[in-house]
């Protein structure tokens, strides 16, 4: 829509830095779909952006209860974004169950849109509002500007005549809501017309329906009088270059093509589908032209087995999973290490135990990955701390995995796996180089082969089987230092333990050394974080460095081995605070490594930290 | 007009090649001896390159299996050699893959992957050594173990019935089903070059002797006393015919096998079942053979070719689906993926 065109009623323009929307309805409202739209839309006109979807475990709970309630947050701007924000500014409810769930964190004069046609007797029931008490109707958001609006019928309206069905003409009402979305935010529908035809490509009829739908929203917005506000949000001030939306679990596909490119080996995938990790078996599987080999196995042992086998055969070989995943690939991860075999263990954290909560996000994985495993058997552990972080730290995985010999566990969490933001993506020219060898001669003057004979990384040698004259067996009893023949013997096993753990330490020599993110050494308070608490953590202290506090923001990718310089870094601060989304775990590495009073904020709720949880908190220390 | 069939050059190959320098540590007596020597004998006459070979084991005794053979090999972790080698066969279809595993690793803790290797039809040889017993473990009762059994861990008799290994395997939509014993030599050789001429996943059950704790479990199919009418031994598009003077036959009546008696007037040869190794009915019957005894007492146990189907195979259909999408969309830059679609330019 141009701008620049009269518009038919008065409203004010609201200029704003920054915005939060929060899409909320059924299940089956496709919220989701209307929030990655507006989301593309928006970053597709240069906004920088976070988004924070949320949906239930169930595929489709009863419709119109509060447990149905799927959301979709997006946080929106012209200055760098790094939050999907802690509070939002326009709430969109479809329904009374969303009206109910997600009211608590609109902010105080913010604005609802309703679909009133989710507010009759039975949705009110379901969203357990007590027995003839409507919000709508109760004065109870005198404090919001409410607009409601009969989506529903203005939708069938739009589309009479068409010959559809009440069910397609019922699945147009979200393009409808967008629509007015767009009016409000002064954003051209155009990005979302182009999805639509694609999307509906065979389906003429529901595109045309959709479109209409979408239009008929923005007409609503331009023509009726009962908007009175209007945002105007500037271009981001983003640094200068091409952009992409990326989610996490799409940065990490991505990621595994390009370190098989850049290194050679062929993509092998072993996985079983787990919330939140199955985008990333997903999206493999799309790139057959690259030759990968997405291998959906029977079951999450067979995941990481398949993967061994393929690591074995000189493959670059994943396996993608969740924590309870996680639990049933342990022994063979451990068989991996003992192996010294090349292998990529993606754990897209949720919360936990057991089945926990598989659709809420967590960073509770990370004493598993340390110590999960019986034996002594440290292996490294990368986490990536936003969507598009998670493409650099799973190709940093990658390299690691392939240069050290070693499985490489990689920990994200669902927050960033299913959020997004643009990113500024690199070209194929910038990835660093993986270099990998096979060996195909024997590394012995005597002529036999030493399988474990390792070299200035302490790695062995990677061998292809079919490999001629360097025929030999591997396997998890216990090997002969350089040998590799079986070995039970005392010394041997002492020795053998040492050398595997000294070979994950010595991948500090080949990793950077740690940088404060923001703020300087020996600030009063560093704030320590690992994963995706990165967004919150870097927006809590640009504002109060801004504001003249003393404080620093380190965040953390190699979690084991941990950079060098870490503990020199950290002793320089006064005060060191860790938030983490679970009980305290990094906690208990960095006390227990370097031996520093870290004081603790833990979130364990299946919800990324507000920025104000943590600002309290650092306030306070400061206060002291 | 003649064809020209390029035969690779392979060194020529002799049993000795296969044997590498480790002492072999099966009890005295143990039938995984016999398996690895006919394994070592029949290995340089299959034409394939010593370094293509890759044996995949589990745990247990026969998993040791992995160390005896020089050529490339893992022993890896109980239960999944199976699901190791189909990593390696998608990876790699080049390569000769086989498998050993007991009753235990392959139908106990790695049940769920024997199935799955089976239905998915790797090209990969799968040779479980059933001594219906644990052996490493020091013997507890396996999930072959009769009925009734006694052991360490069942000291007033197992209370479970026992898995048919066959019947599961063509259950599991096996391509290749078979039977063989340890104690019969010339027998085990035959099957184990079907098994690795077979292309897909090819299941062989040895019958194999734990002398320790479980010994004789089969010699009445290898006795000379006991063999000759005991022991069916199948041959494709041959009567099932068995007895001391080969006087026995199996005749169908209905889906029920009925012993018949060659001598005795009216028996005609002619009559008999015909085996026909792709017909996935009669080959369910004849696995079920050891399991009609109380019913059927005079019904032999047959070894040989069960079932014998081709089936594409999992790692060519997986190639032959990556050579479609690369001809249609060709190989793109990897720039694309990284930029994908939509991208938009700041600045």
């Amino acid at each position: 829509m141009d701008t620049t065109e009269p518009t038919l009623h008065k409203f004010d323009v609201i200029e704003a830095e920054s915005v939060v929307v929060r899409f909320s309805g059924d299940s089956g409202d496709g919220m989701q779909l209307t929030g990655t739209q507006f989301t593309d839309t928006t970053a597709f006109l240069g906004k920088d952006l976070s988004t924070f979807p949320e949906f239930p475990a169930e595929i489709r709970a009863p419709a119109g209860t509060l447990a149905g309630v799927s959301g979709f947050q997006v946080h929106f701007g012209s200055k760098e974004i790094f939050t999907a924000g802690d509070t939002y500014d326009v709430l969109v409810a479809m329904n009374a169950a969303a009206l109910g769930n997600d009211l608590k964190n609109l902010k105080k004069g913010g604005i609802i849109i309703t679909n009133t046609a989710g507010f009759d007797q039975k949705n009110l029931r379901l969203a357990e509002y007590p027995e003839g008490v409507n919000p709508l109707e109760d004065g109870s958001l005198a404090n919001y500007q409410v607009y409601k609006i009969d989506v529903t019928r203005l939708t069938k309206d739009a589309l009479k005549d068409m010959g559809l069905s009440n069910k397609d003409i019922e699945r147009s009402k979200n393009m409808f809501v967008l629509g007015v979305l767009y009016w409000m935010f002064d954003q051209s529908p155009d990005y979302t017309l182009t999805f639509i035809k694609e999307k509906f490509s065979k389906n003429p009829l529901i595109a045309e329906a959709n479109i209409k739908a979408l239009k008929a929203g923005l007409n609503y917005g331009d023509t009726t009088e009962i908007f009175t506000t209007r945002f105007k949000i500037n271009h981001s001030n983003l640094p200068t270059g091409t952009y992409r939306s990326i989610t996490g679990n799409h940065a990490t596909a991505i990621a595994l093509v390009a370190a098989s490119e850049k290194s050679g080996l062929p993509l092998f995938l072993g996985s079983y589908p787990i919330t939140p990790a199955s985008d990333v078996l997903h999206e493999l599987s799309k790139y057959k032209e690259f030759r990968v080999r997405s291998f959906q196995a029977e079951d999450e042992i067979a995941a990481v087995c398949s993967a061994i086998g393929a690591s074995y055969g000189g493959s670059l070989a994943v396996t993608s999973t969740s924590g309870p995943g996680m639990s049933l690939k342990t022994e063979a991860m451990g068989l991996a290490l003992m192996l010294e075999l090349p292998l990529v263990v993606l754990n897209i954290q949720r919360g936990g135990p057991s089945t926990g909560l598989p659709t809420k996000t967590e960073q509770s994985d990370l004493l598993q990955a340390m110590y999960g495993r019986h034996g002594e058997s440290p292996l490294p552990v990368l986490a990536s701390n936003s969507p598009a972080d998670c493409f650099y730290t799973v190709y940093e995985a990658c390299k690691i995995a392939a240069e050290h010999m070693t499985p490489v566990i990689v920990l994200n969490d669902g927050y960033i796996a299913n959020g997004s933001e643009p990113w500024r993506f690199p070209t194929e020219e910038d990835l660093e180089p993986i270099s990998v060898s096979f060996t195909t001669e024997t590394n012995n003057k005597d002529g036999v082969f030493l399988p474990y004979k390792r070299d200035e990384k302490l790695s062995r040698p990677w061998v292809k089987p079919g490999t001629k004259g360097l025929e030999h067996r591997i396997g998890g009893l216990e090997r002969e230092n350089e040998t590799g023949d079986i070995s039970y013997e005392a010394e041997n096993h002492e020795i053998m333990v040492k050398l595997r753990a000294a070979k994950i330490e010595k991948i500090a020599d080949y990793i950077p050394l740690q940088t404060i993110d923001t703020g300087k050494e020996n600030a009063k308070v560093c704030i320590l974080g690992w994963g995706s608490t990165y967004g919150s953590i870097k927006s809590v202290s640009l504002d109060l460095i801004k504001e003249g506090y003393d404080v620093a923001h380190i965040h953390l990718r190699y979690l084991n081995p941990f950079p060098k310089n870490l503990g020199e870094l950290l002793s320089g601060f006064e005060t060191i605070l860790i938030p983490e989304m679970n009980n305290g775990q990094l906690i208990r590495l960095i006390r227990d490594k370097y031996l520093l009073p870290a004081i603790g904020l833990n979130k364990i709720k299946g919800l990324p930290f507000t920025t104000l949880e943590i600002r309290e908190k650092v306030l306070e220390l400061l206060n002291k | 007009m003649s064809e020209i069939i390029e035969v690779p050059v392979i060194e020529k190959l002799t049993s000795k090649d296969f044997v590498p320098n480790q002492d072999v540590k099966w009890c005295p007596g143990c039938g995984d001896y016999s398996v690895l020597k006919q394994v070592h004998t029949i290995f340089p006459e299959l034409g394939v390159k010593k370094e293509d070979f890759v044996f995949v084991c589990g745990i247990g005794c026969s998993s040791r299996f992995t160390f005896y053979v020089d050529s490339y090999g893992m022993h890896s972790i109980h239960g999944r050699a199976t699901a190791i080698a189909s990593g390696i066969k998608a990876s790699r279809p080049e390569l000769s893959v086989w498998v050993v595993t007991g009753d235990g690793d392959a139908l106990s803790i790695g049940g769920n992957h024997f199935i799955h290797i089976l239905r998915k039809n790797f090209d990969i040889n799968i040779l479980l050594f059933n001594n219906q017993i644990y052996g490493l473990t020091k013997g507890q009762y396996s999930p072959t173990s009769e009925t009734g059994k006694i052991t360490k861990s069942s000291p007033y008799g197992s209370v479970e019935q026992p898995f048919n290994p066959a019947e599961l395997a063509l259950g599991a939509k096996a391509t290749f089903v078979s039977r063989t014993l340890d104690r019969d030599p010339k027998h085990m050789q035959s099957i184990l070059k079907k098994a690795y001429y077979h292309k897909g996943a090819s299941f062989v059950e040895i019958y194999q002797n734990c002398p320790v704790f479980n010994d004789g479990a089969f010699f009445i199919f290898t006795d000379k006393e006991t063999k000759k009418t005991e022991s069916l031994f199948l041959e494709e598009g041959k009567p099932l015919v068995f007895g001391v003077n080969n006087d026995r036959g199996i005749k169908l009546d209905g889906f029920n096998p009925v012993v018949v008696d060659l001598n005795e007037n009216g028996n005609s040869v002619n009559d008999l079942w015909i085996h026909d190794e792709k017909d996935r009915i009669k080959a369910n019957i004849l696995a079920g053979f050891q399991d009609m005894k109380d019913t059927n007492p005079d019904l032999p146990r047959p070894f040989g070719v069960l079932y014998a189907v081709d089936k594409p195979t999992y790692e060519d259909a997986m190639e032959e689906q990556i050579a479609r999408v690369i001809s249609k969309k060709g190989k793109p830059a990897l720039d694309k993926i990284l930029s994908g679609d939509k991208t938009w330019v700041i600045g």
